[in-house]
């Protein structure tokens, strides 16, 4: 099912991030370009799709800063553009929206940011709404599928009328959920790019202040763009005994919340769709006549504070009891549903509902004790399961007390026992090889751990290259290990400079990391990490050989990858029953225990190791670890 | 035969483990419902695990045109479809209620911390019984047995949408879902999945 169906007003089933590519494809866009992040990635991805059908151009940058200034090029120049990234993928970007956003745009652009609440597929669960206030940008949030995509078409508009950058701003469920959505029309006109050279868009000392002023006065206008827009609407009696104030998935839990305990006659539900600046008339007149107040949002107490600003300034003589995040009603970390809206009313309007009889409750949570833990692992055949393998046999043999500086992809597993958790730090993208540039000049104050740095092929373009620099012009005493599986795995395998093929399948030019790095006067070592021993001695030699930046590239091809070409295995694995001694070894499971391949798996019969041929990939990298041999590989 | 119909909204939950294909079931459902003029809204649980990890689908079914929250809020599941059995009692113990449908698969795919030693997987007798006692109805299919005889593992959340649709529970009729797998098929897969699909449906109804 795509996005580009030239069906005006038919209902389509569609991901939250597919509707707002439809609504971008609807504002007639002609560049969208992005760096991958979850939950994000499918609004360009998409875009990527349909780009040679509506003469698009579709670009995976090689990170969101480089992405946004590509998007805003295009603005510059006459022609709509949007960009999409995750919340930490807006810090990365944010030095040049700072910037532009004081200089403005010329045609629309729409910047999309997926935030993460709850942190499901992230490292933190930031709430990146902060940044419109900081920069005085406008704020919009879609409540359903259908709101995605009429406010990115809309989010153009409002971009092209203030000169300004529009942020977009979704959470997973909206994203990741699917929904029906009423297609629109799709325009069919010819884009022409033009920089009028007769304009600048230069922010340089000396203007910061003319810029600042002219920005914040647009503040009035957009409120009054804001006017009557349908994305701000109210549902609920004349006079509620308490006014739910919500927005984007908040919005969701709330009215279901409020459906689920028949308060419809009682409570009355204010939805903002336009979360920055806020719409002033349309709260003046709803906010008038109304003592108690519920905010539920996610994932901050954004409009919650912002509300109680605006009553102090905006409505004078009338006074405002307030429930949500400051008050405890609602968390104000992680992420919350409609049991979190109906706990915050049950409690504040003293209903006393149960969703469950607590009899059935007590069954629930004794049968829930039966249920197996399923934790995060490296998929079966996972190069990075190979590649830690080697770092920590390596490591124990060099001292033990090594310090491995995680980074961000699938590896970053590497901190659980999948990864044998070996990684001790996982911050920003590119942070572990800085932070090992800085260990790695710690020798005068008596610091002799030995130092690496982990990152992905993708994550080296995006963030790592600077601080590699670093270490090298510094030199810093540390290894950088690239773990190189073609691609950007977690995100879907998009491609990257070092990949030979653009957003949109063209024959692009592939930036060779090793002859980059060779450049610099690094020393490269490239392994094969399936060869667990030859990976495991060239890291012991990379690591006896200190003083300076070393790189160890690891390559093979992602699993999932592998499996999807349908390649033959490289081994047909078996366990020879006559040498695995099962629990009477005294290896203690070694195989399922410590190695951790869900190939490997425990005969509740026999007591012994086995082979899952469902779901071995067979990598053979298991053979080697034995202490019993008794994982036989023969050469497929 | 039981049928949900009428009731507003009708949440289904598919659950599984990642990689078993759930999702291609959810979406099979919600087109096949939003072709009859139902709003729909599913929402895909997962977390940064790409295989292996627990897996649930969240769709909900309104005949009022309402959107929902794309998580099913607590006890409110009405159907909880399993392609693994412990994912089955996992999600009925957090959403389930007395008069929750269940229909699972009966063959276990072990978690890690199984094989590992650090935790028991339950026995097929503790599951059934746990499950039976927490649901108005459970039906048992083995539906990875099925798949396999068809010759591919990965049948099994076909024979797993053949078993949903002969429940009789959702409004939903055979034929359209036996459209929607023609279409989403090419030519040389539709008879095995469209056979997988009869088998699922003849376990439960036949």
């Amino acid at each position: 099912m795509g996005i580009d169906m030239d069906k005006p007003g038919s209902t389509q089933l569609l991901m939250g991030n597919e509707a707002i590519a439809r609504g971008a494809l609807e504002a007639g866009i002609g560049v969208a370009a992005a760096y991958p992040g979850t939950p994000s990635s499918e609004v360009i991805g998409t875009l990527a799709e349909v780009a040679r059908k509506y003469g698009l151009y579709v670009e995976w940058s090689i990170n969101e800063k480089v992405a946004l200034e590509v998007a805003a090029a295009a603005s510059l120049s006459g022609v709509r553009a949007i960009t999409a990234m995750k919340q930490n993928g807006l810090n990365v970007a944010f030095d040049f929206l700072a910037n532009v956003a004081l200089t403005g745009t010329n045609k629309g652009l729409v910047l999309m940011v997926g935030d993460d609440p709850g942190g499901l597929s992230s490292t933190n669960e930031q709430d990146s709404r902060h940044i419109a206030r900081i920069l005085d940008l406008p704020l919009l949030e879609p409540a359903t599928f259908q709101e995605a995509k009429d406010m990115t078409k809309w989010a153009f508009q409002l971009s092209e009328e203030i000169s300004n950058v529009c942020i977009l701003r979704s959470v997973t469920r909206i994203s990741h959920g699917r929904g029906k959505v009423i297609l629109g029309d799709l325009p069919s006109m010819e884009k022409w790019a033009y920089f009028d050279t007769s304009k600048s868009y230069a922010g340089i000392a000396g203007l910061a202040t003319r810029y600042h002023k002219s920005i914040h006065e647009n503040q009035g206008s957009i409120a009054d763009l804001y006017g009557s827009t349908p994305f701000n609407s109210y549902s609920g009696p004349e006079r509620p005994d308490l006014l739910v104030v919500t927005c984007g998935s908040g919005w969701l839990y709330a009215t279901e919340a409020v459906k689920t305990l028949s308060l419809e006659q009682r409570v009355g539900v204010l939805k903002i769709g336009t979360t920055w600046p806020l719409p002033t008339q349309f709260l003046q007149q709803h906010l008038a006549g109304i003592d108690r107040i519920l905010v539920v949002e996610e994932v901050d107490p954004f409009l919650e504070t912002n509300l109680k600003e605006f009553v102090v300034d905006r409505m004078a003589g009338h006074s405002y009891r307030f429930f949500g995040k400051a008050s405890g009603h609602i968390p104000p970390y992680g992420e919350i549903n409609v049991d979190s809206a109906i706990d915050a009313l049950n409690n504040i309007m003293s209903i006393g509902y149960r969703p469950r009889e607590e009899a059935y409750e007590q069954k629930c949570r004794e049968a829930a004790q039966h249920v197996p833990p399923r934790g995060l692992q490296f998929c079966a055949g996972c190069p990075h399961r190979a590649t830690y393998w080697a770092i920590k046999d390596a490591l124990r043999m060099a001292g033990g007390n090594g310090v491995v500086a995680g980074d961000i992809g699938c590896y970053t597993m590497g901190i659980q026992a999948t990864g044998f958790s070996q990684v001790k730090t996982v911050h920003a993208m590119g942070s572990g090889m800085g932070l090992a540039s800085g260990l790695g000049k710690l020798e005068q104050f008596h610091f002799e751990q030995p130092v690496l740095a982990m990152c992905g092929d993708s994550t080296f373009f995006h963030a790592a290259i600077p601080a590699l620099l670093n270490a090298v012009h510094n030199e810093a005493d540390v290894v950088l290990v690239i773990v190189d599986n073609g691609g950007t795995a977690m995100t879907g395998f998009q491609p990257h400079p070092g990949v030979d093929r653009d957003a949109g399948g063209e024959i692009r030019p592939e930036i060779n990391i090793e002859k980059l790095c060779e450049s610099l006067g690094i020393a490269v070592t490239v392994v094969d990490p399936y060869d667990i021993e030859a990976t495991r001695n060239a890291f012991l030699e990379v690591l006896e050989n200190r003083g300076k930046a070393r790189v160890v590239m690891s390559r093979r091809e992602c699993a999932l990858i592998r499996a999807g070409k349908r390649l033959d295995p490289i081994a047909r694995v078996r366990v020879d029953g006559s040498k695995c001694y099962g629990d009477n070894c005294g290896c203690n499971r070694y195989c399922t225990r410590i190695f951790r391949c869900p190939g490997l798996i425990w005969d509740r019969e026999t007591l012994t190791a086995k082979i899952d041929e469902a779901v071995c990939s067979g990598c053979g990298v298991c053979v080697s670890i034995c202490p019993q041999s008794a994982i036989v590989g023969e050469t497929a | 035969m039981m049928s949900l119909l009428g009731k507003e909204p009708i949440n289904l939950i598919i659950t599984g483990v990642g990689g078993q294909g759930n999702i291609l079931i959810s979406r099979l459902l919600g087109q096949a419902f939003i072709e009859d003029g139902y709003a729909i809204t599913i929402g895909e649980t997962y977390g940064a695990t790409q295989r292996g990890g627990s897996v649930a689908s969240h769709v909900r079914i309104s005949s009022e045109g309402m959107v929902y929250s794309p998580v099913t809020p607590r006890g409110k599941a009405d159907v909880i479809l399993g392609l693994e059995p412990s994912e089955s009692l996992r999600i009925l113990t957090a959403f389930g209620h007395p008069e929750t449908f269940v229909a699972t698969n009966t063959r276990p795919i072990y978690p890690l911390e199984v094989a590992a030693g650090e935790a028991e997987y339950p026995t097929r007798g503790t599951l059934s019984d746990l499950m039976t006692g927490l649901s108005r109805k459970t039906w048992y299919i083995d539906a990875s047995a099925i798949a396999l005889a068809l010759g591919n593992a990965l049948l099994t959340n076909i024979v797993m949408t053949g078993a949903l649709i002969g429940t009789g529970l959702l409004p939903l009729k055979r034929a359209k879902i036996e459209r929607l797998i023609r279409e989403s098929f090419s030519d040389e897969r539709q008879v095995v999945n469209l056979h997988a699909f009869d088998l699922g449906y003849d376990a439960v109804a036949g």
